[in-house]
């Protein structure tokens, strides 16, 4: 088992016929079972045609008519990514993977708005997706780096989630799934709803948590973890140099009026019971002396 | 990004919010003329600058005669303005505000913030106008009353006043505290700000209210609708290093370290800072080449890390996902040729094709370090720039 997607996942592409959108496409497409998951592409302009033999249909709703995939993964321009996702919403998905990085905060605020009381779940914006290695990979993540396992991986950033894979899977422990929630302020599932579904998947038996500077959502999942945890959770958070009120890189990646320090957040996991760690190229040790006892 | 006072006052009273008139100026002749202009006995003079605290740095005075206006414009233009937000050089003051003066009967604060707990936009307003919000909050957080706001209704009328009443406006300037709110929520939505404050608003002592200050910082992936805003955009008032990352579509941040890092995704970068400093490093930089790093990008941020006459190290560290290791490694060697390297770089590949990657590097006869994973590449870093010391 693992959380979100498997094997048997069917994956719309929204955005499948630009630059990106083909590129990450093939890749899915040949990671494990991809070739049958990934089973539809929209765009209303080149319905009919194929990409990789992948039929495109005109909107979300026909694509999930017409193929009974449950999930979506959205490669659309800054611009129009909030419209894909209420597209999605409004067909009535299970679940919405958005890569795109650059999106309006006062677009997501109004697609999260419209979101409450539906069904679908939101990943994303601007993350690099999900994967249970060995049988899906959704998202622009280099899928060799992966092992199938169990330990599961939620994280706000793309490359520092590769960095924790990558650890894990060089000192021999397999993942069961890897999360990449994003690095927006405005966004879907949090490191607090991941966690729930690791500490509910009878396959996980260990959580690597990576956040970084910027809001309180690794305090609020650190609190959650005190109180329902069943697993050990290693947990580290980037960030601890960078000055405040500068934005690093990421939107949501900023200390502002003395908020979101890393600091801070390290404090309040460690008090939680995570097992922290301040050097990132020990996220995969740390991980291995707490399974080992 | 962020823009000046008077520009945002503009924006304020666009929405329909008071505020003092004024009118922005580059000389003490203009600042002169401008109080002539505006009448009255009382001008207040205000360099304009990006960063908070102006007044307790010296940059707002109050004028009592076209001579102090004068002298007072004189003083502060060209000044090295220095705040708590500014750093301890300063910032050099090139504009100044010049306003009519305000009987003040009461100062309040208001600000709007996009609030990511509730996934809303949220208005704060206090009673204690002048002071920043964060020291309110941390010793009277009682006295912050926050509005978390529907974005199907927006700000209404009803939440407005109760909101102006919790502060204490009094009920004979509701209606102008009314029309201050959703004036400045309108600003807000309308001109995808991340951050508006007014503080202080005040109550003038024939119970008008007008905002006396105005801050924005607007979401700069909303810029692209937005030509009126990027209108504003003052480069005097940004880092030249940024402004030239920028074009090259580089996250560049200059900080006071002495090792640059060249990194792919915002995450590993302030990670690969962080261990710099663990092992007894300081980071030159944050840089984050993003997912497409070509080698003219890799070209162009050794460039910029150069350009820090403190520079005494390099580490690059690349975990190479979609991104090729080789391509990399061929753009870190021609990068390194172009701009004829002379501190020490390391290097540190991870990913696809990373062994090809490590090949390119060896042969290239370049001197150049490799690191074997993070650890060992920051680790190898910081020995380097001690010994360049």
């Amino acid at each position: 088992m693992s959380i979100l997607i498997n094997k048997d996942t069917k994956v719309i592409t929204q955005g499948m016929t630009g630059k990106v959108g083909q590129f990450h496409t093939f890749h899915c497409k040949q990671y494990a079972n991809g070739a049958n998951c990934f089973v539809a592409g929209v765009n209303p302009k080149k319905v009919g045609e194929q990409f990789e033999g992948i039929p495109v249909y005109a909107s979300v709703r026909d694509a999930k008519q017409a193929t009974g995939a449950t999930v979506s993964v959205i490669y659309v321009p800054p611009a129009g990514a909030a419209a894909a996702i209420d597209e999605a919403v409004e067909a009535e998905l299970d679940l919405v993977i958005c890569i795109t990085e650059g999106i309006p905060v006062h677009d997501m605020l109004k697609t999260r708005y419209k979101m409450q009381g539906k069904k679908t779940l939101l990943i994303g914006p601007n993350c690099p997706g999900l994967i249970t290695p060995d049988e899906i990979k959704i998202g622009i993540m280099p899928g060799h780096i992966h092992k199938k396992g169990r330990i599961g991986v939620v994280s706000r950033s793309g490359t520092l989630t590769y960095e924790a894979v990558g650890q894990l899977t060089a000192l021999g422990y397999g993942q069961s799934s890897c999360v990449g929630i994003g690095g927006d302020p405005i966004n879907g599932l949090k490191h607090i709803d991941v966690m729930r579904l690791f500490n509910d998947d009878p396959e996980t038996d260990a959580v690597i948590m990576v956040g970084e500077i910027g809001g309180s959502d690794e305090e609020e999942c650190a609190r959650w973890i005190r109180a329902n945890m069943k697993k050990p959770v290693v947990g580290f958070i980037a960030g601890v140099t960078a000055p405040e009120g500068k934005r690093m890189g990421h939107a949501g990646a900023i200390i502002s009026g003395g908020q979101g320090g890393a600091n801070e957040k390290l404090a309040v996991m460690e008090e939680c019971g995570i097992h922290i760690t301040r050097n990132p190229a020990e996220m995969g040790r740390t991980m291995q002396k707490l399974l080992k006892g | 990004m962020k823009i000046h006072e008077y520009q945002g006052k503009e924006i304020l009273r666009e929405f329909g919010v008071p505020t003092p008139r004024g009118v922005a100026c580059f000389s003490v002749e203009e600042a002169v003329a401008a109080a002539q202009q505006l009448g009255g006995k009382v001008w207040v003079v205000k360099a304009q600058i990006h960063a908070g605290g102006r007044g307790k740095g010296g940059g707002v005075k109050v004028a009592k005669s076209l001579d102090e206006v004068k002298l007072y414009a004189g003083q502060i233009l060209g000044m090295h303005l220095i705040t708590h937000q500014t750093g301890p050089e300063g910032q050099v003051v090139r504009r100044l505000l010049i306003e009519e003066g305000a009987q003040i009967a009461k100062e309040f604060y208001v600000g709007m913030v996009v609030d990511r707990g509730s996934q809303r936009v949220a208005l704060l307003a206090s009673s204690e106008g002048g002071m920043e919000i964060e020291e309110v909050a941390k010793h009277s957080p009682q006295k912050i009353r926050t509005v978390r706001i529907d974005p199907m209704t927006g700000l209404t009328e009803v939440e407005a006043a109760q909101t102006a009443r919790a502060i204490g406006i009094p009920d004979a300037a509701s209606a102008d505290a009314v029309k201050v709110l959703q004036g400045l929520y309108r600003a807000f939505v309308d001109k995808d700000a991340m951050l508006a404050e007014i503080n202080p608003l005040v109550l003038t002592a024939d119970n008008r209210v007008l905002a006396l200050d105005a801050k924005f910082n607007f979401d700069s992936n909303a810029l692209y609708r937005h030509p009126e805003i990027v209108a504003l955009r003052d480069l005097d008032e940004e880092d030249p290093a940024e402004i030239e990352a920028s074009k090259f579509d580089l996250s560049y941040i200059q900080l006071d370290g002495d090792i640059g890092c060249l990194v792919n995704g915002a995450g590993l970068a302030m990670a690969t800072m962080d261990i710099i400093k663990l092992y007894g490093g300081n980071p030159a930089n944050f840089l984050d080449v993003g997912g497409g790093a070509s080698k003219e990008k890799v070209t162009e941020a050794f460039k910029l890390m150069l350009k820090n006459p403190h520079l005494k190290a390099i580490l690059v560290n690349i975990f190479g996902g979609i991104m090729k290791c080789d391509v990399i490694a061929e753009g870190v060697v021609a990068a390194a040729r172009e701009v004829s390297l002379n501190v020490p770089l390391v290097v540190r590949l991870e990913g696809t094709n990373v062994e090809l990657g490590k090949k390119i590097l060896a042969e290239s006869g370049l001197p150049i370090i490799s690191g074997n994973d993070m650890a060992d590449a920051a680790q190898k870093v910081v020995a380097a720039a001690k010994g360049a010391k």
